[in-house]
């Protein structure tokens, strides 16, 4: 189809003028608003020790939730590929379930089931804390990014068939060496791409979290509520503009990096 | 050598194998034949054990191997899709199965570069699957499943990815290679004229059941059924004979021709037929033909026989079955 020049420029314009107005406008606010005041005072803001924290629990919880997410994902994806059991369908749909389901629903429902009171809450009798502790952080964040390395592996699965863990077989390899020298290496690329999705997504996750988290500045703040307390308790404005510019950093080294990997994919 | 006892497999209510028995010699190269969906694949996976039987037993060199895993039946497989690591160099490849073993370095490099340069694949070490043609890669399988010493080689359509002449200088190779290493091997395959070129044997597979099985020329010259006659090349009916199109001969007159005596029984199958169409194919000439009863066959003859009978279009010729091949095969069941 031809379309005329003066069409093309209009939709050109009326697309980037979208992105920009969405996108582009208020990150680049919060970096002038960041930044205004001088590198010196973002450096000091994001120092302080509640701020560290924040970064510490928030890179902990990505560390926890990655390799399980990396197990569960591999082993998830294998089931829905190479399996014939009955219930395959509603595997699949529960699984896609975080992708529906608001953060905050599974915040509620994590107090629900392992708060005081809720089926599994007598843990709390053994002295482990989830509910307002580490592990109902994890819990949550587990929750809402488990579709991605199930979700990016499937495919690529798919795609290699099971030709070459056969001839694998057939040399001599066991299960176990031709999950490692064949299964991983070829699922690599699909793998990677669902780990960044499932850091980005970690640490960005606000909704469950804030159900489940006790919010302590120093003890129990992530770097998402660091961002919303420092707003809407302290009314430090400035202290959340620049956690937020930190998580942003964050978010920019791992696209950057996922970037990178895809450049390495195209060139075998 | 290979001993099938019974073989029997189903997918849902489909009979892949239905009790299949075979012996496969030892040092010679076997072809299964068949069209798709006999169950000449599902019987040569059954050997390597990439499928389970639902009922018989399969004895590899004296040992039965039914029950037990891919991993340790000694067999070499290579795939009709290459199935090449994706990941790994060629060398890497044929030494996988070598670095699974845990053979001494040393080894699995002089192993690896003898196999490479018998493959023709010599300084392609340092290269990935993906920067090798079809027919490179499928040479690389083989280095592949050779590096392990297999007591047997199983080949599923090994060339069936590859166009028409890779695939037949690929076989020529295939024949010349294994009259080198001597590897017991079976070979799959859906094309006669490749089973007839390189095979010792043949055993043609249809309807999950072996229909005959013998050398090329037995089988081509004295197939057991009409599937085998007419799988294994093209056949023209002529009244209630099936003969090859090379085996008819064309008269214009319905006189038997001098030198043929009635001991051939050749006289019998003489069809009146009308010529439709004359096509010159180098040095044979083919020519369509319609029957009285309205039946189209084709007659292939040579050119100097074309020549001396001065064929048109529109012209009645009488066909009989060639003498020597009066034995050829009477077929009371396609008989009208």
């Amino acid at each position: 189809m031809k379309t005329s020049t003066t069409a093309r420029i209009g939709l050109r314009t009326v697309a980037l003028g979208y992105l920009l107005l969405l996108l582009a406008v208020p990150i680049v606010l919060i970096l002038w608003r960041t930044f205004s005041p001088g590198v010196g005072a973002f450096v000091a803001s994001v120092r302080t020790p509640a701020a560290i924290s924040a970064l510490n629990l928030s890179l902990l919880i990505v560390a926890i939730v990655v390799p399980l997410n990396v197990g569960f994902g591999i082993c998830t994806a294998l089931a829905l590929v190479r399996g014939r059991f009955r219930g395959r369908g509603l595997v699949q749909a529960v699984v896609d379930l975080p992708f529906a389901v608001s953060p905050i629903v599974v915040g509620v429902s994590l107090i629900l089931l392992w708060g005081a009171g809720g089926w599994f809450g007598g843990v709390e009798n053994l002295g482990v804390k989830v509910i307002f502790g580490l592990p109902g952080m994890v819990i949550a964040t587990l929750f809402v990014t488990l579709p991605f390395v199930v979700r990016e592996v499937e495919p690529v699965l798919h795609e290699i068939g099971i030709d070459q863990e056969q001839a694998a077989a057939t040399l001599g390899a066991s299960t176990w060496q031709t999950f490692w020298r064949i299964t991983l290496p070829s699922i690599r690329w699909g793998l990677t791409y669902g780990v960044v999705l499932t850091i980005a997504r970690g640490l960005g996750e606000f909704g469950a979290v804030i159900m489940v988290s006790s919010g302590f500045p120093g003890v129990s703040q992530t770097l998402t509520l660091l961002v919303h307390s420092r707003y809407i308790d302290d009314h430090n404005a400035y202290g959340s503009y620049a956690a937020a510019t930190l998580l942003m950093g964050l978010a920019v080294v791992t696209l950057l990096l996922m970037t990178l990997l895809d450049r390495k994919r195209s060139t075998p | 050598m290979i001993t099938v006892t019974g073989a029997r497999k189903n997918y849902g209510s489909f009979a892949a194998l239905d009790d299949v028995s075979l012996d496969i010699p030892g040092g010679a190269l076997t072809a299964l034949l068949g069209p798709s969906g006999s169950g000449k694949s599902t019987l040569l996976r059954s050997i390597a054990g990439l499928e389970q039987l639902d009922g018989g037993t399969i004895v590899i060199g004296g040992r039965d191997v039914t029950g037990v895993a891919p991993q340790k039946r000694g067999i070499g497989f290579v795939f009709q899709h290459y199935a090449a690591f994706k990941h790994m160099t060629v060398r890497d490849n044929v030494a996988f199965g070598l670095t699974i073993r845990k053979r001494p370095k040393a080894e699995v490099a002089r192993k690896v570069d003898d196999l490479l340069e018998i493959v023709g694949l010599d300084g392609f070490q340092h290269r990935y699957p993906a920067q090798l043609s079809g027919g490179q890669r499928q040479r690389m399988a083989l280095a592949r499943a050779l590096a392990v010493d297999p007591e047997v080689l199983l080949l599923d359509e090994p060339f069936g990815a590859l166009d028409a002449k890779v695939r037949a200088d690929l076989r020529q190779w295939l024949r010349r290679l294994h009259d080198e290493v001597h590897v017991t091997t079976v070979l799959v395959t859906h094309d006669q004229e490749e089973a007839l070129d390189v095979a010792d044997r043949i055993a043609v597979v249809n309807k999950g059941r072996i229909e005959q099985v013998g050398d090329p020329v037995t089988l081509y010259d004295r197939p057991a059924n009409d599937f085998v006659m007419s799988f294994l090349g093209s056949v023209a009916r002529l009244g209630d004979h099936l003969v090859r199109p090379h085996d008819i001969l064309l008269d214009r007159s319905c006189e038997r021709p001098p030198g043929l005596d009635a001991a051939t029984g050749s006289t019998s199958g003489v069809v009146t037929a009308v010529v439709e169409r004359v096509v010159r194919l180098g040095f044979e000439v083919r020519v369509d033909l319609r029957a009285d009863s309205g039946d189209l066959f084709a007659a292939q003859i040579t050119r100097a026989q074309a020549d001396a009978l001065g064929l048109a279009k529109g012209e009645t010729v009488y066909a009989r079955p060639a003498p020597a091949t009066g034995a050829h095969k009477v077929a009371p069941a396609l008989a009208v």
